[in-house]
């Protein structure tokens, strides 16, 4: 039976997955005492040293029946310590989007005019070699002291993390538009509003959008340690308290629900890159 | 006064010399075709014509105005054929027509194109990207937007460059039909001396660059109209062929070492016709 390359893919996913889960599974399994449990002992801790010891590390079952109850009721609130996964990821998402959103805004024509004009280019490049290496989290303490709100500093480290990429994608496509077509532009004596929308943003955009799926990526790693600091609500603080509360089972939902999260973006820049492409 | 006149026009980048000295006039309706080897500035006075590079020194004039940007009075179809890959065929020619008329409502600028995309045999592909042309279909896109501004020249920067000689050929036939029923002023830049003969009433023979000057105009004798399977049958055709070739293979060379003179006005020449007479204009100046 021929399988197709993708069916064989899926099953070989599934096979790793499974193997995976098995010796997570045979690792977490009650240890059986090491020895024959001193009398005393047994007295003291009853039971538990008859049957050994079971691993503070949860089994795949323990994650399971734990996902399956976030799953279950991801939306609740019951006051600042308690709320649902759903609440956490909602509040981080939205952080991101706004932070994201804001350095779009900015990115995008500050990189057109970079793009666009050499002495721009010449004149902004120092600031921008500077400050792209920065760790956004380094602005921090500067973001509360000077917004004074944990929650606008957290959408100010996005805001920071997020330019660079699509600043300086923006500036590459729109630099390196083709020659002719923007000859063809100027022989029809196209207005330069006309030009900017019909002729260079077309043409940059697969790198602009390139630029801003870069951005979302690095946005949501930072929000998750953004919000380790900040506190209050986000998945970054999920993972933190649920840390402080010694469960382990909540935080590997956690991890689980960033790494889907963050797939989900990926994919939803990737189908958005794939329209504005063309071929030549 | 002439449609198009340019006078002593020079490219310089600094101390070296593209070209000098290039004078010459196209009447209106007149197809002129410039030929030479690479590097002698053939591309380089198009974009002046078009408004797209600056001269060093001279002036083009068209219709009594002076050229001094680009303008929607010369259309330019572009060595690479130059369409946007993000529209369709019929966006891209829409694209110029808006540009040309801008009140236009979309109706009339759909007509338009259709027109344009008739004309040059494209029908049913029009909604197609340029990805999914061949290399012929995309050279006629980019004659099409050409033509569809109407404008008063039109200027081809080696248009059949990139074809094949097939597709070449059936393109040229399609320009020798337009520019019969348009009468449309047209300036040429090829390295085919069949084609020049084909399509031009006069062809500029240009010498080798640097330095590069007009050496000669060739007034094309063989008779309209002109088809590429016969074209051969007139007794013109080969004096005219081994004119040029002979220019290209031995002469154009010899402008910049000073063997030949670089004449102030580039003479007229009917080959195989009045060669005498040809001798006459040439001594005049």
């Amino acid at each position: 039976m021929a399988l197709s390359a993708r069916l064989k893919g899926l099953l070989l996913t599934a096979l790793l997955l499974a193997v995976f889960v098995g010796a997570w599974h045979l690792a977490t399994l009650p240890k059986a005492a090491p020895q024959a449990a001193e009398s005393e002992y047994s007295k003291l801790v009853g039971a538990q040293a008859a049957v050994g010891q079971k691993s503070a590390f949860p089994t795949p079952a323990d994650f399971g029946a734990k996902l399956l109850e976030h799953l279950k009721n991801p939306f609740y609130d019951k006051g600042a310590n308690d709320k649902g996964i759903g609440v956490q990821l909602a509040y981080s998402i939205g952080r991101v989007l706004l932070g994201f959103l804001l350095a779009a805004l900015v990115a995008v024509p500050v990189g057109f005019l970079i793009g666009m004009s050499p002495l721009v280019y010449r004149a902004l490049d120092p600031f921008i070699q500077v400050l792209k290496p920065i760790s956004p989290l380094a602005w921090m303490p500067l973001a509360l002291f000077t917004l004074k709100d944990s929650n606008v500093s957290a959408v100010f480290v996005i805001f920071v993390c997020s330019i660079w990429p699509m600043l300086i994608n923006t500036a590459f496509g729109v630099a390196s538009v083709r020659r002719e077509w923007l000859n063809v532009a100027r022989t029809l004596e196209v207005s330069s509003l006309r030009k900017a929308f019909a002729v260079i943003l077309p043409a940059a955009a697969p790198t602009i959008m390139t630029g801003m799926r870069i951005s979302i990526g690095i946005a949501w790693l930072v929000i998750v340690a953004a919000e380790m600091l900040v506190g209050g609500t986000g998945i970054g603080y999920f993972v933190w308290n649920e840390w402080n509360n010694l469960s382990i089972t909540n935080i590997l939902s956690g991890i689980l629900a960033i790494g889907l999260v963050g797939m989900a973006l990926d994919f939803l820049f990737g189908r958005l890159q794939r329209a504005v492409t063309y071929t030549e | 006064m002439s449609f198009l006149q340019i006078q002593k026009l020079a490219k310089r980048f600094g101390p070296s010399v593209i070209f000098e000295d290039v004078s010459f006039a196209i009447e209106k309706g007149e197809f002129v075709a410039i030929i030479g080897h690479s590097g002698c500035g053939k591309t380089t006075i198009l974009n002046i014509l078009a408004g797209l590079d600056t001269a060093s020194e001279g002036i083009v004039v068209m219709d009594g105005r002076e050229v001094a940007g680009p303008s929607l009075e010369r259309g330019v179809v572009f060595q690479g054929h130059a369409l946007m890959p993000w529209l369709s065929a019929m966006s891209n020619i829409a694209f110029a027509v808006k540009s040309r008329w801008p009140d236009w409502n979309r109706i009339q600028v759909q007509t338009h194109c259709q027109k344009f995309i008739g004309m040059v045999g494209l029908t049913g592909a029009e909604h197609k990207k340029p990805a999914q042309l061949s290399g012929g279909m995309k050279q006629r896109v980019g004659i099409a937007r050409a033509f569809a501004i109407q404008p008063k020249m039109l200027l081809l920067d080696e248009p059949f460059g990139a074809l094949d000689a097939l597709t070449r050929g059936v393109i040229q036939d399609e320009l020798v039909r337009i520019c019969a029923a348009t009468h449309q002023t047209v300036f040429l830049i090829t390295h085919d001396v069949d084609e020049s003969i084909l399509l031009a009433d006069k062809i500029l023979l240009m010498s080798n660059g640097p330095n590069a000057c007009i050496a000669e105009i060739v007034h094309n004798t063989v008779g309209r109209p002109r088809d590429r399977h016969t074209i051969h049958h007139d007794p013109q055709y080969y004096r005219i062929r081994n004119h040029l070739v002979e220019f290209l293979v031995n002469r154009s060379k010899l402008y910049q070492s000073g063997e030949a003179k670089r004449p102030a006005q580039p003479p007229v020449v009917r080959p195989g016709l009045e060669s005498a007479a040809a001798k006459v204009i040439n001594l005049r100046h």
